[in-house]
Parts: C-alpha cells; sequence; structure tokens
C-alpha cells in the first residue's frame, strides 16, 4: 500500500516549482518508492551512529592558517548576475 | 497577580581566527566584497568542508569559562533552510550533541548577585551579507539584493542561555558580563557595532508563581546594549497588555524598530521552519578527551568574575572592584605592580579609575600608550602618606608623571610641589602668623574655634601654600592651647 | 590490433621504448572517437586543445628524462562529475549549462601531476543518480557492444569511451555500483576503492558518505595503477584516510592459492539472469581449481540493503543539490523574488530522475520521518557492517555477480525507477559498508554482451581484491572487444 505523501509541501521544503501534474506523478512515484524503502521501518537495529566512516576515525582538523583565496573576476565570470563585485539577485522574502 | 517575564538570551560571537571555520579564506573586516572565498564558502560544486582546531578549542574555552561541560564526543549537522546568503542552502551547525553544555554565568543587579544558567555553547558557521538596495535602502522597498560572501563560513558559536532571566535589566548585565568574558578569553573582537557579537532574545511572560511557560516570542535587531534592554522592557508589556486583554500571542519572530521604539512581526514563510536536521556526512566526529580539555582549561587567563573577587578579597568595595575589573587591562596591571610594591589597594585602585582614567580621557591618550608603572604609583602614593606632598598637589605630580616628566618625587621637587614639614620652619611660620593676627587669638580664646581655618589659611599663605596644613593646624591648636 | 586496444601497461612500455609517442596515443584514441561518438555519445565535451597540450609536455618530459610513473602521456576520460578548472563541468544536468569550474578536483591535480592526458569530461546519468546513462540531460550514452542498449551508469560515458578505445582508462564515481556495473555491462574493468581512499574534493557530491571515485580500465593491473595515481591522503577532504595504504602490486600475480572465497548466498536467483549466474558459477569453480577454499556466506541484511540505500542516498543527495539556486553559478531562471528565482530555477534545471529523488530524500529527513527513514537506514548500515566483518572472519574475499543481467536494451527500464533501481542489488551494500569491490569481465552471453564478476573485500582490504581479481581475469581469458560499425561522419 503506497504510504501517502504531502507532496506539495515536500517541494515547497525543496524549493522546487512543479506543476500540479507533475507533483502528481511525484507523488505516486514516490508512495510506490517509499512503500519499497519502507521495509527498514521493521528493522531492530543497534542505535544511531554518528558517523558512517567505515575507517572511524576521528578529529580531522586543519590548522588556524589561510590559504589564498580564489580569484573574484573568475568567480564572478560564472555569477548570473553580478556588480560591482557582489552578486545580484532580486530581493529576498524575509528570513526563515 | 503580577506577571513574570521569562527570557532567554542566544549570543553569536564570532571568533578571531586567522582564517574560516571550514576553510582557509582569511577572516576579517571591511575587505572588498568576494574577496575572501574559496570553493568551500562559496558553495561551489565539489567543494569540501574541514574544521579549524583554533576554532574547537576556543568554543572549549567560553564553555569552560562559563562553567560548562565539555562534551566527549560531538558531531556536526546540517541545519537545511534555503537563503540567499547561505551558499550550500544549509548551514553546518550542531543539533543535539553541542561541543559545551550546562554551564552558568553569575551577575549581579541592583547589588545582588544572580546565576543565569547556560544551556549550550555550539559551533557553526557565519552567513554571507544581504545589501537591500532600491529606494531608502529599506528591506521592504528593496528592488535587489547585493550578496557578499566575505563572512560565509566565519567561524560562530552560539551560546544560548536557559530562560533564567527574569528582567530587561538583567538581561543587558547578561549580555554585558558575557561579551566581556568573550573579549577577555581573546578569542572575538565582540563588538556590537561591527556584528562580531550579535544578541538575541527570546521573550514569554506568565502569571507569577506559575511553572508553565507563556508563549515564546524572539526579538532580533537589537544593536547595542541600550537597544536590548528597550526593545525588551517594550516587549514584555506588549505581551502583557495582549494577555490582559484577552487576547492571544502568537508564536513569531520580531524586528526591533530602533527608530519607532517598538517590536514588529517579521514576514515569515508559510510553513514553520523544518531544519531537517541529519549528521554532517563531509566531517568525522570530534573526540575532546580530558587531556585537551585540560589544557584549554590551563590556558584560560582570570576572567571577570575570578578577578572581581580578587579585588575584594584585597579591599576594595564591590564597586571600585568593579570598575576596576572592567577598566583596560593596562591599568589593571599597573594595579597590581603597585600592589606588589607596597601601596594600599584601595588607593592604588582610585588613582587608576579616578584621575589616571580621568587624565587619559581628556588628553584622548590610548589605553596603550599609557605610561605609568606600578612603582611610579606607589611612589606617588607614598609621598602623600609621607606627608611629601598634599593630596591636592599630588595630582599635578601625578599630570607631571604621565606627561614623562620624571618619577614622583622628582616631578614635586621640579614643580615645588613639596610640603614644608620641617617643624621648625614651620613653627617660625606659625609663630609668625599668630604675632600677626592677635585678634584672631583673642577670638579663638574666647572660644570661636573655627578661627584656627583662618590661622591655618594665614601660615600657608606665608609659605605660598607649601605647609602641609595639618600639621600647620596641629600646631596652631598646641600653641593655642598653651597660651591660654 | 589498434593502438587504442593496448592496456595502459602495454601503452607505456611502447612509450618508453620510443615505438610510439603520446602525441600518437591520444590521436588513436580521438581517431576512435570521432568514427564512434555518433553511435555512443560517450563524451560531453573533448577538449583536443588541452589534450594536445599535456601529450606534448608528455612526449618532451619522457625525453628528457623526467618519468612521473604508469599514466605519464596516457589518454584518460573524466566522468563529467568532476571539476576541472576552465573545462566546462556540467554533472549532465541544465542547471550547470556552460559551468566552468575555477578549481581543479583533487584527482584531476594528481593526475595532472602524474602527466596524465585529459582527453575529455564523458556522460553520466545526471548528478550520478541513474543506472543507466538515460537520465544525462544531454541524451543518453549507447553501449559498445550494441548500440541499442545502455552501457549501465551513472559512470556509463567512461565505460563506453574506454570500452570503444576513446581513452585508455577513464575515472568514474561509484554511489551505489555506479563504476562497476557499467563496468560489468561494457565488458571492461571497474572498481570502487575504500571508502575515503580517494579524495572527495572536486567531485559533484551526489551522496556524501557513499560516493567514491575509481578507475574504469582493460585491465586489472591498469585499474591498480591507476588508483595507485590517485589514491591517497588529502587535508581537504576531512573524510580522508591518513594512514597506511595497501601495497596493491606485490600480491597481484600471486593466485588464489589458500585463499578463503565467499560466495554471497543471497545474490542470485530471482531476478539474475542465467546465463549470468552460470558465468559466475564457472568463474568459481575455477577458482576452486586454482586453490582457493569456496565457503557459502550469508548476508541477511543484503535483502534489505538496497532499501536502505534509496533512503540515504537521496536524503544526502537532496541536501547536497541544496546549492543549485541560481544564485552564484549556473542556470537562473527568471524570478520576482529570489525565492520565486530559486524555486523556479531548481524546477527547470533538475531532470526527472533528480527532483524525485530531491523529494524522496526531503520527504525522508523532514520532521515526523526522520527517524523511521533515515534514521533506520542508518541502523542498517551498522548492521550490514557488523555482518561483513562476521564473514571476513571466515573468508578473505568475497564474490558475486556484479549486476543481476546484463545491458539491457535503451528505455526498457526508464519509466520504471524501482526496476532501474534493483539493477544496483550486488553492488549498493558495499557503498553503504564503505568497502571496496572490483568488476572483471569474464564472459559473454548467448546476445555478445558482457558479464562481470564482482570481488569485494574489507575496507583496505585491495591487496586481497587485486589479487583475487587479477587470478579471475586470468582464469577467465576474456579478451573479446566490441565490434562497432564504422560510422562515416
Amino acid at each position: 500500500m503506497p504510504i501517502d505523501i504531502d507532496i506539495a509541501h515536500v517541494a515547497r521544503l525543496a524549493r522546487l516549482a512543479l506543476s500540479d501534474a507533475e507533483l502528481e506523478v511525484y507523488k505516486s512515484q514516490l508512495g510506490d518508492i517509499l512503500d519499497h524503502a519502507a521495509r527498514v521501518q521493521s528493522f531492530e537495529g543497534e542505535p544511531q551512529i554518528d558517523s558512517a566512516h567505515p575507517l572511524g576515525f576521528v578529529n580531522a582538523f586543519r590548522e588556524d592558517e589561510t590559504r589564498p583565496s580564489l580569484d573574484r573576476a573568475e568567480i564572478l565570470a560564472q555569477a548570473p548576475a553580478s556588480e560591482n563585485g557582489y552578486f545580484v539577485v532580486p530581493p529576498a522574502m524575509e528570513e526563515q | 497577580m503580577t506577571w513574570e517575564p521569562v527570557i532567554g538570551i542566544e549570543v553569536h560571537v564570532e571568533l578571531a581566527t586567522k582564517s574560516k571555520m571550514f576553510c582557509g579564506c582569511a577572516v576579517g573586516f571591511g575587505a572588498d566584497p568576494n574577496t575572501n572565498v574559496c570553493p568551500v564558502c562559496l558553495g561551489l560544486p565539489g567543494a569540501l568542508p574541514v574544521p579549524n582546531r583554533q576554532a574547537i578549542e576556543w568554543i572549549m574555552a567560553i564553555g569552560l569559562a562559563l562553567n560548562c561541560e565539555v562534551a566527549d564526543r560531538s558531531v556536526f549537522h546540517r541545519k537545511n533552510y534555503f537563503y540567499a546568503d547561505l551558499p550550500k542552502n544549509y548551514q553546518i551547525s550542531q543539533f543535539d550533541i553541542p561541543v559545551c553544555h550546562d554551564g552558568h554565568l553569575d551577575i549581579t543587579i541592583d547589588g545582588e548577585a544572580r546565576r543565569i544558567g547556560i544551556e549550550r555553547a555550539h559551533m557553526e558557521e557565519d552567513t554571507g551579507k544581504s545589501t537591500h538596495v532600491g529606494d531608502g535602502g529599506r528591506i521592504h522597498a528593496a528592488t535587489a539584493t547585493l550578496l557578499d560572501f566575505n563572512r560565509s563560513g566565519v567561524p560562530l558559536v552560539e551560546v544560548v542561555s536557559k530562560p533564567d532571566i527574569r528582567s530587561a535589566a538583567e538581561a543587558r548585565e547578561y549580555a554585558i558580563e558575557l561579551r566581556s568574558l568573550v573579549s577577555e578569553l581573546g578569542v572575538s573582537d565582540a563588538r556590537l557595532e561591527e556584528g562580531s557579537i550579535r544578541f538575541d532574545a527570546n521573550i514569554s511572560v506568565r502569571r507569577e508563581g506559575t511553572e508553565q511557560l507563556g508563549t515564546k516570542v524572539e526579538i532580533k535587531n537589537m544593536n547595542s546594549f541600550r537597544s536590548l534592554e528597550r526593545a525588551i522592557d517594550f516587549e514584555i508589556t506588549r505581551q502583557i497588555e495582549v494577555l490582559e486583554a484577552g487576547g492571544q500571542l502568537v508564536q513569531e519572530t520580531r524586528h526591533w524598530d530602533e527608530e519607532a521604539g517598538i517590536t514588529h512581526p517579521m514576514r515569515t514563510k508559510e510553513g514553520s521552519s523544518d531544519y531537517r536536521y541529519f549528521t554532517e556526512p563531509d566531517l568525522v566526529p570530534m573526540v575532546m578527551g580530558d587531556a585537551w580539555v585540560e589544557e584549554v582549561r590551563s590556558g584560560l587567563p582570570e576572567l571577570p568574575a575570578a578577578r572581581r573577587a580578587r579585588y575584594i578579597a584585597s579591599g576594595l568595595d564591590v564597586d571600585l572592584a568593579g570598575v576596576l575589573s572592567d577598566s583596560p587591562k593596562v591599568l589593571r596591571d599597573t594595579y597590581e605592580d603597585a600592589v606588589t610594591d607596597g601601596a594600599s589597594s584601595r588607593a592604588a585602585a582610585n588613582w587608576l579609575t579616578g584621575e589616571v582614567t580621568a587624565w587619559l580621557r581628556r588628553t584622548e591618550t590610548d589605553a596603550g600608550d599609557f605610561q605609568l608603572t606600578g612603582a611610579q604609583l606607589a611612589e606617588l602614593i607614598a609621598i602623600v602618606d609621607d606627608g611629601t606632598v598634599s593630596s591636592s598637589a599630588a595630582k599635578e605630580v601625578l599630570e607631571g608623571v604621565l606627561d614623562g616628566e620624571g618619577e614622583p618625587r622628582a616631578v614635586a621637587e621640579a614643580r615645588d610641589l613639596v610640603q614644608i614639614s620641617d617643624t621648625s620652619t614651620l613653627e617660625e611660620a606659625v609663630d609668625g602668623a599668630l604675632a600677626a593676627n592677635p585678634d584672631a587669638v583673642e577670638n579663638y580664646k574666647a572660644g570661636e574655634t573655627k578661627v584656627i581655618g583662618f590661622l591655618v589659611g594665614q601660615v600657608m599663605r606665608a609659605t605660598q601654600g607649601k605647609a602641609d596644613p595639618q600639621l600647620v593646624n596641629e600646631m596652631l591648636r598646641e600653641k593655642l592651647a598653651s597660651l591660654s | 590490433m589498434s593502438l587504442t586496444d593496448l592496456t595502459i601497461v602495454e601503452a607505456g612500455e611502447r612509450l618508453r621504448s620510443g615505438e610510439v609517442s603520446s602525441v600518437e596515443l591520444l590521436e588513436a584514441a580521438l581517431d576512435v572517437a570521432s568514427r564512434t561518438e555518433a553511435q555512443l555519445h560517450a563524451y560531453l565535451t573533448i577538449d583536443r586543445e588541452g589534450a594536445r597540450a599535456a601529450a606534448e609536455a608528455a612526449d618532451a618530459g619522457l625525453a628528457a628524462g623526467d618519468d612521473r610513473g604508469p599514466l605519464l602521456g596516457i589518454p584518460i576520460a573524466l566522468k563529467d562529475n568532476m571539476c576541472t578548472r576552465g573545462l566546462e563541468t556540467t554533472a549532465a544536468s541544465q542547471i550547470l549549462a556552460g559551468y566552468e569550474p575555477p578549481y581543479d578536483a583533487t584527482v584531476v591535480s594528481k593526475l595532472r601531476e602524474a602527466g596524465a592526458v585529459i582527453v575529455g569530461k564523458t556522460n553520466l546519468d545526471e548528478f550520478a543518480m541513474g543506472s543507466s546513462t538515460e537520465n544525462s540531460a544531454y541524451g543518453p550514452s549507447f553501449n559498445p557492444w550494441d548500440i541499442g542498449r545502455v552501457p549501465g551508469g551513472s559512470s556509463g560515458g567512461s565505460a563506453a569511451a574506454v570500452a570503444a578505445g576513446s581513452a585508455y582508462g577513464a575515472l568514474g564515481s561509484d554511489t551505489g555500483g555506479s563504476i562497476r556495473q557499467p563496468a560489468s555491462l561494457t565488458g571492461i574493468v571497474g572498481l570502487k576503492p575504500t571508502y575515503g581512499t580517494v579524495s572527495r574534493y572536486g567531485l559533484i557530491a551526489f551522496a556524501s558518505s557513499l560516493d567514491q571515485i575509481g578507475p574504469l580500465s582493460k585491465s586489472v593491473t591498469d585499474a591498480a595503477l591507476t588508483l595507485e595515481a590517485i589514491w591517497g591522503h588529502d587535508p581537504l577532504d576531512a573524510t580522508s584516510y591518513a594512514g597506511e595504504y595497501p601495497d596493491l602490486m606485490s600480491d597481484l600475480d600471486r593466485g588464489v592459492d589458500g585463499m578463503r572465497i565467499g560466495v554471497v548466498a543471497e545474490m542470485a536467483g530471482e531476478g539474475y539472469e542465467p546465463a549470468v549466474e552460470q558465468a559466475v558459477a564457472g568463474i568459481v569453480e575455477k577458482l576452486s581449481d586454482a586453490g582457493a577454499e569456496i565457503v557459502e556466506v550469508s548476508l541477511p541484511t543484503v535483502d534489505i540493503a538496497l532499501s536502505a540505500y534509496y533512503l540515504v542516498a537521496p536524503a544526502e543527495a537532496s541536501a547536497n543539490l541544496a546549492r543549485f539556486d541560481g544564485i552564484r553559478y549556473g542556470l537562473r531562471a527568471d524570478g520576482v523574488t529570489t525565492e520565486d528565482l530559486m524555486a523556479k530555477t531548481r524546477a527547470e534545471g533538475f531532470g526527472p530522475e533528480v527532483t524525485r529523488r530531491i523529494l524522496l530524500g526531503t520527504y525522508a529527513l523532514s520532521a515526523g520521518y526522520y527517524d523511521a527513514f533515515y534514521g533506520q537506514a542508518q541502523r542498517v548500515r551498522v548492521a550490514l557492517r557488523e555482518e561483513y566483518a562476521t564473514a571476513y572472519g571466515k573468508v578473505d574475499v568475497l564474490v558475486s555477480p556484479t549486476s543481476p543481467t546484463v545491458a539491457f536494451p535503451v528505455g526498457a527500464k526508464v519509466d520504471d525507477p524501482l526496476s532501474m533501481y534493483l539493477t544496483d542489488i550486488c553492488t549498493n551494500p558495499l557503498n553503504l559498508v564503505g568497502h571496496p569491490g572490483i568488476s572483471v569481465p569474464v564472459a559473454l552471453d548467448h546476445q555478445n554482451l558482457p558479464i562481470g564478476f564482482q570481488v569485494m573485500a574489507p575496507a583496505l582490504g585491495e591487496a586481497a581484491m587485486f589479487r583475487a581479481a587479477a587470478e579471475v581475469e586470468r582464469l577467465a581469458r576474456f579478451t573479446a572487444r566490441p565490434e562497432l560499425a564504422e560510422v562515416v561522419t
């Protein structure tokens, strides 16, 4: 039995402006996949691991030293819109 | 029944490391936009974070200074949300296993000590900066937003207090004390006006005597200690008004408008923030270990609270201890040296917090350029104690020493400020004054004892003000007594 | 035999004997490309100028006595999800059309240091999400053995290039099997190393805890040499292993006498084509004859590994792909507000499979579902790791088919995501536990389509893995090459 999903909400969280028709298709596809993936729900396992790293090492740090930054011209050459050294975007809505 | 405000303060501290939290870009204020960026802090495809060890040491220092427990094992999480100034559209932060937790900060309010609990201190990265441009430069009339990512990735420590604060004044004290502590540790510039320390408040109210918490409102955009206090006061009043009118409060984030003196709701996205926290898979866990914690702990400087307590124990009253503790380090160092050289702690503290501080301000001298050794201060105090100069003359001597004219005794002599305390010289002057003012003598003998002030004045005039007025006073009394 | 049939080892010998130049090796590969690209579409970008310059530099260097090692002068292709400075890198997505990274991935720097000649960037499933390369926004790649069939994915372009001869070796990335499965479907060698041994700095991330870069090549020795050139600790990758790395070459020709080889019971049966099972069984028998002890091993958790994978991978991907928002680089759609711009850019720029996975991942992480899905999936990983550890107490390496089927026709699975996901069933468990695995071509089925044999080893167990794989290669004696009908362009 496919799982019921609030697909519009998920699409909003993920910032994907999908049409209603698209949302319907994805909703049903996701339902099928999750049905399959939900087999993990019955799994009885150990408490959650905090690192999936197979070699299990910890404390990978770097020293507090500066490295050269990128050349601004090279970065802004990739920007869709820039001005006086800034990236330009339309006004944002209020922050979350 | 009265209302009780329940307040928690969240502080964001930008660490003054050389490089950013997860990459080697320089940390600095005021650079040209987008000149301190790299694939990592710009969120370019393929970039990966690597944590700055110094930042971890410094958050441990902050936590230990706040009497926190340092976690044995701590991890980073991704906090997922979309915003233009957040390049990866997730922030590397910490969720349920912060580096530090469960501490406290002691403050003094209205002469009473209060202990404010610290919930946690965790590590995260700062975002870039948005500038809204358009009509009036105000958010709601903006036509475009300019983005600068120089600040993106700067190490940020978030300190969250427990909701133990009960007034706006307390909140202000807490903020001031925390800022001072962080600055003292040397881990941050901690300048409110530059944004290297930022405060948000969480406020609710409840009927006094009840346990249940009211609706919590977050207040942002308080850019000075004064506005912090004003904003919280306003919000408490607002909340009480709403509740007393039978209304309901909305759990929301509000923006403090300094000009208008009000908080107003920030336009939030419909749908609450679901940050979808999960352990950061590009990083491995941190294991602090006892050895590292002890190393950091032993490297901590003396903190304000401990220092104040030490001053009080050495004889300063609470207020003087507080003022001295808040003075620049050079003055405090001078204090320590002077006391070591035998000066009275109270005298040394009074001179430094009084005349010396006034002189620095008057001459617009930077504390860093100030030249007064502890030995000099001790000598100054000594020459007042032994009567070489009067206490008013001593102020001139101090100025001379500060101006670099020499040691206190030498300056006193050079400026001809040395009091005459030699008894035979004084006796001559005293006798002279008595002889020149027989009416005064008669009046004194008739019972007008305050005439002695006039006589002291006469002696001072005769000695060009250099007589030791105390000695003169004593000698006059003796002689007058023997004349009756 | 044409130059492009040479292995890297053979090409290297001829370079050093003076029989051939790097430029000639390159020209031969480019010639194959010009004759086959119309059919195969293995490449998204061929950098003739850059490759030429690198080949000339290699020849000059060699002449001057500067021998940088086995990859010097060898034309190599790179999957287009590895950043190459100044050279378009798209991850086969519209959202990065025209994007030129301002930096090289660490593996790219290493290849340049080693004197390799980078031919160009190969096609992939968009953002490495897929098992057929049909999800590329720039059109699919096709299998040199049968151009009506897929080359596998997501490293399908790299596999097709090596199989056809338009590169002597290639790099791909493997998150659930994306190197091994296409290698199997195109009759070449492909491997995923131990997680953490090859730097991910500069690899456009799909699933951070699963992704690894690895080589595709025509021989096991080639794969070993390439791996040695690209692996090693990288201070720019916090998940990069800083300890001692295995010695790959010493045991390569040792044979399997005395090795304990485990056959994974769960990787067989329903869904597995008979030809595949027979070929694998045949090799297992030969390994036994060659002195190995064959043990049947059960890894019961493997049965839900795929389910766990399809929660972990999309969850991490949903966050990794959040950065593609039209603000700093790549495609930008029109929007009145930034919110609007981001949502429209992403809807326009991402293909259906990527969109599906982002939605799936976002859902799996969202409030109320985290523990039931992502949290549980992580627990499966722990259990799986323990099961493998127990198995490796009894055996030195594990074996299985690489893929349950041979190459399937283009379009056969595109509309059935679940059936597409099932092609990863033998490969994805290794990504979940971070162990190394290699696919070695062993036979052709009755349709003349290659079958791959997978050898698995514990973390940092590459030496044993290569040892067994080299023997499999010797026993299989698979020398077949695809016959490409020449298209006159």
